[in-house]
C-alpha cells in the first residue's frame, strides 16, 4: 500500500513539475529522464557480470537513426522511435557477438574498442553522418497539433517514454529472465549445467539494453537538434559509469538514485567550471574504495538496522 | 540398455594423460560409482562427460545420442546433469530460488512473456515442482532462507535438489559426501536412494569415501592413471588384487 502510494506521489511530482519550476529546468528534467532510461537500461548488462564501456555508443546509434530517418526520409516519429531502438538492438548484437568469448576485464576493454568502431564510423563517414561536425537540424517532433519544439510538452513526451522503459526493465528484472541473468553473474559453471545457455543470455541482455540506449538516443537528438560523435565519447561513457557506480547496481533503484544525486552534484557544483571533473573522479574513487555497492547498500544497509531495531524492540516487549 | 555409452575416451592435458580409453555403460536405473586414487582421472572424466572439457578422442553417447562434442547446456538440456565437487549454488537467492532457477529447462520463459506476465501459470507450476523437490529431500523449514545462511550439509544437499529440478535422467554426483560428517553423509546416502528408488533417475557418482561408495552403488568402476582397472560388483571389487594394490596404503578399502 505505502509502495503504492509513493509511487503515486513521485508520478504527480513528475507530472506537476513543470507548472512549478522555470524553462531551464524542464530542460534539465528532460535530460535527467533521458538518462534514468540510459542509466537503467546500463544495469541490464550488469545484472549478468558484464561491465560494458559502450553503452553511450547505442545511446549513438539510436540518435544519428533518428536523425537520418526523420532529415532525410520524413519519417514520423513513432516510426523513428521505433527504428532508432531497433537499429541499436541490432548494432547491439552484432557488437556483443565477439565479445562473448571474454568475459570480466575483456569484456570492458573489448567492448570499448568496439564501441569506438561504431563511432568512428560516423566520424569518418561525412555521408550521410556528417563527419566530426555531426548531423545538424534534426527537425523538432510533431504529433497532431502538438509542438514538441517547447520543452514543457516534450518533457511529458519524455516522461511518457521514460515510465514505459522503467516499466519494462522493471518488469525484466524480477521475471524468471532476471533471474537466470543474476543467476549467471553468481555461478556461470553452474548456470551452464543446469541447461542455461549462458551466451544466448549475456547477448540478450545486452542488445535488450541497447535498444533502450537507442530509445534514449532518440529523444536525445530531436531535443538537441544537433548530434555529433563527441556527444557519444568516452567521457560521456564514464559520467554513466559514474551514476552507476555511485547508486549501485544492487537492486533496480540503484542506477536511478545515482543519476539523481550525481546529476544535482553537477548543478550544485557548477561555480568550480573546469574543476567539475576532479570532483566526479574523486567521488567515483571514493565510492569504490568506501562503499562498492553504492548508495544502494547503503538504504539496505540502514533498513537491515532498523529491522533489527524493531526486532529487538518487540523482543522486549 | 544402456543409458550413456562411454567408448575409448581419452583426454590429455600436454603430455599429461588424465583420461586413456575408458570404456564404460551404465544402465538406466543402475547405481554406478567411480572410484580411485588421488589424481586417477575421475573428475576430468566427469568434465570431459558432462561437456565441460572437450574429449581427445573416443565418443559418449547418452540415451541414444552422441553428446561427444556437445556444451554443458545442451547436454543437460538431452536430460543428464552433473554437479559440482565444490559447494556450487546461488548465495543470493533463498532455498526455493535456487531449486526454481533449476527449473529453467522446464520454464521457456520469453523476453515478451517476462514483460507482459505472461508465464505465470507456468512459473506456479514451476514453484510448485521446486516446493515438492525441497519437501522430498526434507529443507521444507529452510525454504525461504538464504542459501549463503545454510549449513554445509544443507548446502551439498542443495546443490543435487538444484539438479533435481532439471528432471535429469541421468544424474552426474561429483564427490557428493565430501568433507561430511556422519549424519551428513548417512543423509546424502538416503537422498541418493530415493533419487533412484523414488524418481527413477540413473545415478553416477565419483566418490572418495569406501565406506559410502560400497554401500551404495550397484557397480563400481575403478580407475587408476586414467585408465580402467576393475569393474563390478562391490563385493568383487573389494576383494580384486590389482584394485587393493592400487589402493595400498588406503586402509578404507577394507571398510
Amino acid at each position: 500500500m505505502i509502495r503504492y502510494l509513493t509511487a503515486l506521489a513521485v508520478l504527480a511530482g513528475f507530472a506537476i513539475m513543470p507548472e512549478v519550476i522555470g524553462e531551464y529546468y524542464v530542460e534539465i528534467m528532460i535530460l535527467f529522464m533521458i538518462n534514468l532510461i540510459l542509466a537503467s537500461s546500463f544495469r541490464l548488462i550488469t545484472t549478468c557480470g558484464d561491465w560494458s564501456l559502450s553503452h553511450v555508443v547505442f545511446m549513438g546509434v539510436g540518435a544519428y537513426a533518428t536523425a537520418l530517418l526523420a532529415k532525410f526520409l520524413g519519417w514520423p516519429f513513432w516510426g523513428t522511435v521505433l527504428l532508432g531502438g531497433m537499429a541499436s538492438a541490432v548494432v547491439g548484437l552484432a557488437v556483443v557477438f565477439p565479445l562473448l568469448r571474454t568475459k570480466g576485464f575483456g569484456f570492458f576493454i573489448g567492448s570499448f574498442a568496439l564501441g569506438e568502431f561504431v563511432r568512428l564510423i560516423w566520424v569518418k563517414f561525412h555521408f550521410p553522418f556528417g563527419g566530426p561536425r555531426g548531423m545538424i537540424g534534426i527537425p523538432s517532433i510533431e504529433l497532431s497539433d502538438i509542438d514538441f519544439y517547447e520543452a514543457t510538452p516534450y518533457y511529458y513526451l519524455v516522461l511518457l517514454f521514460t515510465i514505459g522503459c522503467l516499466a519494462v526493465l522493471y518488469r525484466i528484472d524480477l521475471s524468471r529472465t532476471g533471474r537466470v541473468l543474476k543467476a549467471i553473474y553468481a555461478d556461470e559453471d553452474l548456470s551452464k549445467c543446469i541447461g542455461i545457455n549462458v551466451a544466448r543470455y549475456r547477448a540478450m541482455a545486452f542488445s535488450v539494453s541497447a535498444f533502450f540506449a537507442g530509445i534514449a538516443g532518440v529523444l536525445l537528438a530531436h531535443r538537441l537538434g544537433a548530434i555529433d560523435p563527441k556527444n557519444f565519447d568516452v567521457n560521456t561513457m564514464v559520467y554513466l559509469v559514474i551514476w552507476v557506480v555511485v547508486g549501485g547496481v544492487g537492486s533496480f533503484w540503484g542506477p536511478l538514485i545515482g543519476v539523481a544525486v550525481m546529476m544535482l552534484v553537477g548543478e550544485a557544483a557548477r561555480p568550480l567550471a573546469e574543476w567539475r571533473p576532479l570532483l566526479f573522479g574523486g567521488i567515483l574513487i571514493a565510492f569504490l574504495t568506501l562503499l562498492p555497492g553504492g548508495l544502494d547498500s547503503l538504504m539496505s544497509k540502514v533498513r537491515e538496522l532498523l529491522d533489527r531495531r524493531t526486532a529487538d524492540g518487540t523482543k522486549e516487549n | 540398455m544402456a543409458i550413456l555409452e562411454v567408448k575409448n575416451l581419452s583426454k590429455n592435458f600436454g603430455g599429461l594423460m588424465a583420461n586413456r580409453d575408458l570404456n564404460l555403460e551404465v544402465e538406466e536405473g543402475e547405481i554406478r560409482g567411480v572410484i580411485g586414487p588421488n589424481g586417477a582421472g575421475k573428475t576430468t572424466f566427469f568434465n570431459v562427460i558432462s561437456g565441460v572439457y572437450k574429449p581427445s578422442g573416443g565418443t559418449i553417447k547418452f540415451d541414444g545420442t552422441f553428446i561427444t562434442n556437445l556444451s554443458p547446456d545442451k547436454i543437460a538440456e538431452l536430460g543428464a546433469v552433473r554437479t559440482f565437487q565444490r559447494v556450487a549454488l546461488f548465495p543470493n537467492f533463498t532455498v526455493l530460488e535456487n531449486v526454481n532457477i533449476g527449473r529453467h529447462l522446464h520454464a521457456r520463459e520469453t523476453l515478451f512473456g517476462a514483460v507482459f506476465g505472461m508465464s505465470k501459470h507456468m512459473e506456479i507450476e514451476n514453484l510448485e515442482k521446486s516446493r515438492k523437490i525441497v519437501d522430498s529431500l526434507g529443507m521444507t523449514e529452510h525454504q525461504d532462507e538464504l542459501a549463503s545462511n545454510l549449513p554445509y550439509g544443507l548446502q551439498r544437499a542443495l546443490n543435487v535438489a538444484i539438479a533435481l529440478a532439471t528432471e535429469p535422467r541421468l544424474l552426474m554426483l561429483d564427490e557428493p559426501v565430501a568433507g561430511m560428517n556422519p549424519t551428513e553423509k548417512a543423509e546424502m546416502t538416503r537422498i541418493i536412494r530415493l533419487i533412484r528408488d523414488e524418481m527413477g533417475m540413473t545415478v553416477m557418482l565419483v566418490e572418495h569415501d569406501m565406506r559410502t561408495v560400497m554401500n551404495l552403488c550397484d557397480k563400481i568402476t575403478v580407475i587408476d592413471f586414467g585408465e580402467k582397472l576393475a569393474e563390478g560388483l562391490p563385493q568383487e571389487i573389494r576383494e580384486n588384487k590389482d584394485v587393493i594394490e592400487a589402493y595400498l596404503g588406503a586402509e578404507d578399502i577394507v571398510a
